[in-house]
């Protein structure tokens, strides 16, 4: 088994190296995303469809990374790919030291469960279980006893402010609700990532707001957060912004330079 | 996920969907209901003839010596019909031979009989009733005691006294409201006392097993149980147990073997019948009804396991995303195929503990209302849950392996 190659070795584009030689060479263990030239395409009606034409990422522990592009730029397909949805076509894909590029359906399971957590658009909670049941749900897959896991899913909803809220069903929440219980599922099982598709797509922009507010302070707490979305707005809370665009890595930036560009921009 | 689990789970998915759930299980249900039902009258039945028609018919550990079976199963040829008529009766003569080979601890009694004699009183209606020649030992061998009165005395059976022991339907009818002791009952023109009461012999398929008047082995009722002179029914023989009763059987068809003068490789032209051989006709019937009450019910359950199938892939299509949504939470193949199965599982359990329910409320009901009898069999219960666990998990293999082989990146986006 080969060893996770060093991110030095990885032709980043030019910013993200720029940035790597910022903030100083980083120990080995400190990456927990690396992808190297990895590529995904599809059929789609006959027509070979060519998502991600060979996209190299680090990321580190303890970043707050924003994935932005237009529709069409790869974004959902780099998405899954790093939530071990799917896997690449082509290339490889290291996650917290291991790399998924090659493994079978159930070690992806185990690695979704263990590594990460997801929060949706549209929340996917399961509408006839309670806020609570939601929560446990990846406890449930990771085998962990039942008094263990209310414990557990009751601290998580604690976290995101609905103690009060534990016993209702998904249809008794408001929006923003619905997404603290999406992102305490995502937290329960304490993933190495937070991984977010348009997590404030569906939400108003108050609400939005104050789900942002909830990222920040998981980032300021230490938690690796990944989001995928196409609303500037949003992707300028992030520390780092990945813009893509037709399957490659159009731009690498650290926040304050984003939001700069994009100041520029209006 | 652990099996507990994931059964609360399907339990509440079919408390959340109850009128479909319900469908769902219709099948199995109707299934399972029919099968207790039928295997509950038929063992209800069986355990009747064994328990009490038969053992009332042919005490136990008793065998009759008979020119042709008592009990013949419905489907005997017209052919040995014909040779059952050419055998030759079984006659006074024969007695001595078959009690000298008995043990000394056996009870015996000759008997004749006939089924439809007219029995009158001076004031009453005539009645027809089984009427039996034997001797006192035939209450003893039958086990049959009077609720009044007597049995006949040594005397009345060596003299062939005019004297009967009545059944209590013959004493409701010409005696209703009268002490029946010492009055008359006509038999054949001749007037015979009634000595004795017997116990109520109870009823099988709403026959009444006490339309009947036992009078001594030699009384002139003879004549008319027994047209030809000399000719005997049956001889009746009890053993103390089972094991002295085949010993004897074993001896008694030696002696009439030689009696009759049958050469060796020649059959048999008489038999011994056992309260068992008497029920061996029983146990055919009760094999066709018993094929019959599985037949039905399996079509029951083949229909209701489609259903259960077709519910379960539209389930699983209904509920994509769900799976989607567990596999993004690290639901692995084998805990979504878990989840559907035992999902189908649940249901067609259900399905068929409503149907054991149902089944045996049927069989109750139609044991009420009919005479036939039933009785609830522990192993069709048993057979009817295994079986109801076998359906769900057929039934549920194709649609769980589907929902399972689902990519979760394409089941996550399906609305």
């Amino acid at each position: 088994m080969s060893t996770q190659p060093a991110p030095e070795a990885l032709t980043v584009t030019a910013e993200r190296r720029v940035v790597a030689a910022a903030e100083g060479v980083a120990p080995e263990k400190d990456w927990i995303i690396v992808t190297r030239g990895i590529t995904r395409q599809y059929e789609m009606g006959g027509e070979i469809v060519r998502a991600l034409r060979g996209v190299d990422l680090a990321v580190r522990r303890n970043e707050y990374v924003a994935i932005m592009g237009p529709s069409g730029s790869g974004k959902s397909t780099l998405m899954n790919l790093i939530g071990c949805l799917d896997t690449p076509s082509s290339g490889e894909y290291w996650l917290n030291g291991k790399q998924v590029s090659t493994m079978t359906d159930d070690a992806l399971a185990h690695v979704r469960n263990k590594e990460i957590g997801f929060v949706f658009q549209t929340f996917n909670l399961l509408p006839r279980a309670s806020a609570l049941q939601n929560v446990e749900l990846p406890l449930v897959y990771a085998g962990v006893s039942s008094g263990e896991r209310k414990k557990r899913a009751s601290q998580a909803l604690e976290r995101v402010q609905l103690a009060e809220r534990m016993l209702h069903k998904p249809n008794e929440l408001s929006g923003g609700q619905r997404q603290r219980v999406a992102i305490a599922r995502a937290l329960v099982n304490e993933p190495s990532i937070l991984l977010a598709d348009e997590p404030t797509g569906n939400l108003d922009s108050q609400t939005s707001e104050e789900i942002m507010r909830v990222f920040e302070s998981l980032s300021e707490q230490g938690q690796t957060v990944i989001m995928v979305t196409h609303e500037p707005d949003i992707a300028a809370h992030a520390r780092r912004v990945v813009v893509l665009r037709d399957g490659v890595i159009a731009s690498d930036d650290s926040g304050e330079a984003f939001r700069s560009r994009m100041g520029q921009g209006h | 996920m652990p099996l507990f689990e994931a059964v609360l789970l399907a339990l509440q998915t079919i408390r959340t969907q109850k009128l479909k759930s319900f469908f769902t299980m219709l099948g199995v249900c109707i299934g399972v209901t029919f099968l207790i039902a039928v295997v509950s009258i038929v063992e209800g039945m069986s355990q009747y003839m064994e328990n009490d028609l038969v053992g009332k018919l042919i005490a136990v550990n008793t065998f009759e010596v008979r020119s042709r079976p008592n009990f013949t199963p419905g489907n005997t040829s017209e052919e040995t019909w014909r040779e059952y008529q050419r055998r030759p009766r079984i006659m006074e003569q024969d007695i001595a031979p078959i009690v000298a080979a008995l043990p000394a601890e056996a009870l015996w009694a000759p008997m004749s009989s006939d089924g439809n004699i007219a029995a009158t009183t001076l004031t009453g209606r005539p009645k027809a009733v089984q009427a039996y020649n034997t001797t006192r030992t035939y209450f003893e061998i039958k086990k049959m005691g009077v609720t009044s009165g007597r049995v006949f005395s040594p005397q009345e059976d060596a003299t062939g006294s005019l004297v009967v022991v009545i059944g209590k339907d013959v004493k409701d009818h010409f005696f209703e409201n009268v002490d029946p002791i010492g009055r008359e009952l006509r038999l054949g023109n001749l007037p015979y006392t009634v000595i004795g009461v017997a116990e109520s012999q109870g009823s099988a398929f709403g026959q009444s097993f006490d339309k009947f008047i036992v009078a001594p082995f030699s009384s002139p009722l003879r004549r008319l149980t027994n047209r030809q002179r000399g000719v005997v029914d049956a001889v009746m023989v009890k053993s103390p147990t089972e094991a002295i009763m085949n010993a004897s059987m074993a001896d008694v068809g030696e002696v009439m073997r030689s009696v009759r003068k049958l050469r060796p490789g020649q059959k048999d032209n008489f038999v011994l019948e056992t309260s068992s051989s008497a029920l061996s006709f029983f146990a055919k019937i009760k094999q066709y009804m018993l094929l019959a009450g599985v037949v039905l019910p399996a079509i029951g359950l083949i229909v209701g396991a489609i259903v259960i199938m077709n519910i379960m892939l539209v389930a699983v299509a209904e509920r994509t995303r769900e799976i989607g949504v567990r596999k993004s939470l690290g639901a692995r193949r084998r805990d979504i195929m878990a989840q559907f199965l035992v999902e189908s599982t649940t249901l067609s359990i259900f399905g068929a503990g409503i149907g054991v329910a149902l089944g045996a409320a049927l069989a109750k009901i139609i044991a009420a209302v009919s005479p036939l009898p039933a009785s609830v069999a522990l192993w069709s219960v048993i057979v009817a849950v295994l079986v109801g666990a076998g359906v769900g998990i057929i039934a549920g293999v194709y649609p769980a392996s589907r929902a399972s082989r689902l990519d979760p990146v394409v089941a996550l986006r399906s609305e």
